[in-house]
């Protein structure tokens, strides 16, 4: 059908109309001002960039954001994956009300969410008080950056796994229970290996997030430069400077990361795609 | 091959790029929470013994409570520390006021752009066939991957004194960043993808022969648009605006970095959460934080119930 793209264009009207209204809108509004970014950022040389974008407070962010995002995304990985089994596989009482609020983190203003962290954390909250005796601090700390991180990162790994959990052939489970196989043998060898790319699309997801995040975590991290500082905060304290510049540069650099992580998830669903075609 | 089938919770199983980054919200999709439990349990024992089944939905239900749900509530305890006389004193500050209604324009002039342009987007993407349509989809996810913070920027850049169009902005005496226009714009930014790509996956899936039917019947491209599509499209238009005006009410990064914090005149209620909560006035912070947690909910709900309703049209 799709083979008569010209002839089919003739029969609906309103094609030019809309395609030229969205053109004009995400050039306005998404790829003009993208493109300013990197001309602003072209206005340093190539040694000025890169001493800009290698600076030690930036290098300590970079390890900051890219470690905690990292972890914070394992983390989900692991518990998102429990979270989505249970959810679709068990009844229990409550399942709705979680299913429902998994969303949350991506629902509730960031904003909101730091200060909340910020008070269930710190020495006299509900939480940090009872690590404060351990010896664990985490408001003010990278242990908090983490935190805030793992807030937001959730829903992405459960709602990737989910569907394909529940897409997956029970009828291959009970055939492998069929053959003497242990629960956890169908696990590991059966089920796993059909989530192994959603899980991996998750946890790429969660960490793309991670690492662009801003609002949840500037509250709680105590934004020690060389410690507790977030690359998207240098951005935003280079402008607060009228470095415009050196926050366009630090802003190409993350753009950059970025669509390299486009392009990691692209793979993975084409991935996660072949997986599924094998299957049938 | 016209339709793609709609995965169960409204992944596509051609879903490119960043489709995918804005999916929690969203999955869940097309078909319901009913579709996650098996139709009718089969009473054969199966999977985990028991004792492992138990353990595991404890340690499930308490990553959940620890993570999501403790600071939900954390949130209202706080808001209500000093009692309910303090949080609606908190909440009437004249600031307070300004931030509210701020976010409620700004959510009116977002919101309703992007419905247009999501609808414009979806009836181009879906029902036509034309070269570069998955590069123009992948273009219309692209605010998700991009920092909040980078979306303020390069308002900044463009608009600000020492951006592009400064000098002349000023000379002709236009403000733009640290005001109105600035804040609509980084707010738009963010809440571009929301409804287009709501809308593109189901009007795929519906095809376009009702709408050559209603053609060939006689009736005007806008009647057939008014009579056909648009009913057809009702509740993905409520998901993709409930979904839009969530995150274009909550936005903290980007209209953070243009908007200058100007008490009363540029602060959002996010912003204003911030200010508050640095002047230590911390329950004050947390009243007009809990609104917006209060908006996520509600946003929840009515996500819920439109995926009901999507779920039951379905099953018809």
């Amino acid at each position: 059908m799709s083979s008569h793209p010209r002839r089919r264009r003739g029969v609906l009207p309103g094609f030019n109309l809309a395609l030229g209204f969205t053109l004009v809108y995400l050039g306005a509004i998404v790829l003009l001002p993208l493109c300013a970014l990197v001309i602003r950022s072209a206005a340093l040389t190539v040694q000025q960039f890169w001493d800009v974008v290698t600076a030690p407070r930036l290098m300590a962010s970079y390890r900051l954001s890219f470690g905690a995002s990292f972890i914070a995304a394992a983390i989900n990985t692991v518990f998102g994956l429990l979270l989505a089994w249970v959810l679709t596989r068990y009844r229990f009482p409550g399942r709705r009300i979680v299913d429902a609020l998994v969303d949350l983190p991506f629902a509730l203003p960031t904003a909101v969410a730091g200060i909340a962290l910020t008070a269930l954390y710190s020495n006299n909250g509900w939480i940090g008080r009872y690590l404060e005796p351990l010896g664990i601090k985490v408001a003010y700390t990278p242990v908090g950056v983490l935190i805030a991180l793992v807030f937001i990162g959730l829903p992405f790994v459960v709602r990737t796994v989910q569907p394909v959990l529940e897409d997956l052939e029970r009828e291959l489970e009970e055939a492998a229970a069929t053959l003497g196989a242990t629960p956890w043998q169908v696990f590991s060898r059966v089920i796993f290996p059909v989530l192994l790319p959603a899980l991996t699309t998750g946890f790429t997801l969660a960490f793309a997030r991670a690492i662009g995040e801003y609002g949840s975590v500037i509250f709680i991290a105590g934004n020690m430069p060389m410690v507790s500082e977030i690359t998207p905060l240098i951005i935003v304290t280079k402008l607060e400077q009228y470095d415009y510049t050196g926050a366009a540069a630090v802003a190409t650099v993350m753009l950059l990361v970025s669509f390299s992580l486009i392009l990691a998830i692209n793979a993975l669903q084409s991935w996660n795609r072949r997986r599924y075609t094998r299957q049938d | 091959m016209e339709s793609k089938t709609l995965h169960p919770a409204g992944l596509t199983a051609d879903m490119t790029t960043i489709e995918l980054m804005a999916e929690p919200l969203r999955a869940g999709g097309w078909l319901v929470s009913e579709a996650y439990a098996p139709p009718a349990r089969r009473p054969r024992t199966r999977g985990a013994p028991p004792l492992v089944r138990r353990l595991l939905i404890a340690s499930a239900v308490a990553y959940f409570a620890l993570v999501v749900l403790t600071p939900l509530v954390a949130v209202f305890y706080e808001a209500f520390r000093k009692g309910a006389e303090f949080y609606l004193a908190s909440l009437s500050e004249p600031d307070a006021l300004a931030a509210v209604r701020l976010t409620l324009i700004l959510a009116l002039i977002a919101v309703p752009l992007n419905l247009v342009f999501g609808v414009a987007a979806a009836w181009a993407i879906a029902k036509f066939e034309f070269r570069g349509k998955s590069l123009l989809v992948s273009l219309i996810d692209l605010p998700f991957a991009v920092s909040p913070v980078i979306a303020g920027l390069i308002y900044v850049l463009m608009f600000g004194l020492q951006g592009w169009l400064g000098p002349w902005l000023s000379a002709h005496g236009i403000k733009v960043i640290f005001a109105l226009p600035g804040l609509a714009l980084a707010t738009i930014f963010v809440t571009v993808p929301f409804v287009a790509r709501e809308l593109i996956p189901l009007m795929e899936s519906q095809g376009k022969d009702e709408e050559e039917a209603a053609l060939v019947l006689g009736a005007s491209g806008w009647q057939t648009f008014r009579r056909v599509t648009l009913p057809n499209i009702k509740w993905g238009l409520v998901y993709g605006a409930i979904l839009c005006n969530a995150r274009a009410m909550g936005e903290f990064g980007a209209v953070s970095v243009v908007s200058g914090h100007i008490r009363g005149e540029t602060n959002t209620m996010p912003l204003q959460v911030e200010i508050l909560y640095n002047e230590y006035n911390f329950v004050a912070a947390f009243a007009v934080a809990s609104l917006l947690a209060l908006l996520a909910l509600v946003t929840l709900v009515v996500k819920t119930i439109v995926e009901a309703r999507t779920h039951e049209v379905s099953a018809r």
